[in-house]
């Protein structure tokens, strides 16, 4: 019961999972393209929102919008299935795998014991592909691996109806329908005007690049606030959205920085080339802010004057993208 | 980032299972796929998160073994959890968690409610329940 299925690896789980999903039916979408067609990239700061009594700041587009965006902009039809009894999802994901067709699906980290020990927190949103069942063991595509791995049933029944915010309940999805012809040119600009639309132009201090000159601002006080211990701690989370939650901002950026390059060969625009060398130096600011706050947190100290010369960093970060962002929306708007 | 900045660090936390796929440019701008080792300040802030969780897993373990909490809170701590994500998986209510992480109660708990926190945590009813096992399981 396997599919004759490509794994390619990915850095980001759900752009990921979408490419290789596609691949499987025809349609060849670099995870670049996917993410940036899907408009992928954004920036919020919810200081009201708290996980563990850390303020939530993500530099992307929530769970689940890549594939939504995207497969509305190409035309693909899409099933989604959610299960409130754990043996009958198992059984229509086995009927799936019987009719040989890979299935994407929602699982949380904490128990995929494939990945390294030190990832597996209660994140309930990764994406994984499913393409087969060999001696009782699901043959597992995860985009963020380089290879193939397998896992037990008990443990995917587990990772697909893991508690929790937000709950997987057995989501699993796959392609019903793709299209044979669709224009991508025209989803490439819309996927372009929306992140820089985003980006920009949302009256909200707390989203775009502007939620980032507020987290900027907030930062600075970080430590005379809640102290230096929790400062650090604080800083420690912010990388680690940074950096290591689906490779996170920086990462995010030159995903995005690739996007540009390979849509402006497409378009035969020379503009967006020129754009995504900026934003690759503008990633480049953002893997430094990374490095520094990462040194502050190996000293376990903390004076103000580091705070406030990494809120600089920060809010230079936030100047540029809002630079390169209301370019790219100039340069898309007319499209 | 160029292609060959691309960081490598040996001091990393993936276990040699896991090398991460980097976006970089080559020397004239264009993006090309990179694998990565590790990064240090990803790694400070992933042990960070992990210090957190450690410290208070041994707070929990020094707690249960002096009878100040049973072994409820030292396995919610163990797995990260909170007391309301175990209730949603033993299908109780996050108070009653609570409750049952003092020994008073814990000790009045129904096999079948120890079963389902057992269940919880992967784990058995007897190793849910012997406090002798955490004397000796430093971390």
């Amino acid at each position: 019961m396997t599919v004759n299925f490509t794994h390619k690896q990915s850095a980001h789980c759900e752009s990921g999972v979408v490419s290789n999903l596609l691949r499987f039916h025809g349609l060849d979408f670099d995870e670049p393209m996917v993410f940036g067609i899907g408009s992928g990239l954004f920036f919020s700061y919810l200081p009201f929102i708290r996980v563990n009594g850390i303020p939530v700041a993500a530099y992307r587009i929530w769970p689940g919008q890549i594939f939504k965006r995207f497969s509305e902009r190409i035309g693909i039809k899409i099933e989604t299935r959610k299960f409130s009894n754990p043996a009958k999802a198992m059984l229509a994901l086995d009927q799936m795998l019987d009719k040989g067709q890979p299935v994407g699906m929602l699982t949380s980290v904490f128990y995929l014991n494939y990945l390294p020990a030190a990832y597996r927190f209660h994140f309930n949103a990764h994406n994984i592909i499913v393409f087969g069942k060999e001696n009782g063991k699901y043959l597992v595509s995860d985009p963020v691996m380089e290879y193939t791995t397998e896992i037990s049933y008990e443990d995917l029944v587990r990772a697909r109806f893991a508690k929790g915010m937000p709950e997987p309940s057995g989501r699993m999805y796959y392609p019903l329908q793709v299209p044979t012809d669709y224009s991508l040119e025209k989803a490439l600009w819309k996927g372009i005007k929306q992140t820089s639309d985003h980006m920009t132009r949302i009256p909200i201090p707390l989203v775009g690049s502007k939620g980032m000159k507020y987290l900027s601002k907030r930062l600075r006080y970080w430590p005379e606030r809640i102290g230096d211990k929790k400062a650090i701690q604080w800083l420690g989370n912010l990388i680690r959205m940074q950096e290591e939650i689906g490779t996170g901002g920086a990462g995010f950026r030159f995903i995005y920085a690739a996007f540009l390059d390979q849509a402006s060969s497409k378009l035969q625009n020379d503009e967006l080339f020129n754009l995504s060398k900026q934003l690759t130096q503008s990633g480049d600011q953002l893997r430094d802010f990374a490095y520094y706050a990462g040194r502050v947190c190996k000293n376990r100290k903390s004076d103000t004057k580091t705070f406030a010369e990494l809120a600089d960093m920060l809010e230079a970060c936030a100047q540029r993208e809002n630079e390169i962002f209301k370019e790219l929306y100039d340069v898309s708007k007319s499209k | 980032m160029e292609k060959d900045q691309v960081p490598q660090d040996q001091e990393n936390l993936n276990e040699g299972k896991l090398a991460k796929l980097y976006y970089a440019t080559d020397d004239k701008g264009h993006y090309v796929k990179v694998n990565s080792i590790g990064w240090e300040p990803e790694t400070v802030a992933m042990q960070q998160a992990w210090d957190v969780v450690f410290d208070e897993v041994e707070d929990a373990r020094k707690k249960v073994l002096e009878g100040k909490a049973s072994p409820l809170l030292y396995h919610i701590k163990k797995n990260i959890m909170t007391p309301s994500l175990v209730a949603s998986y033993a299908s109780t209510f996050g108070f009653m968690v609570k409750l049952h992480c003092h020994p008073y109660f814990f000790k009045r708990l129904s096999r079948k409610m120890l079963e389902k926190y057992a269940y919880t945590f992967r784990i058995s009813v007897e190793e849910l329940t012997d406090i002798d096992l955490l004397k000796k399981n430093d971390r």
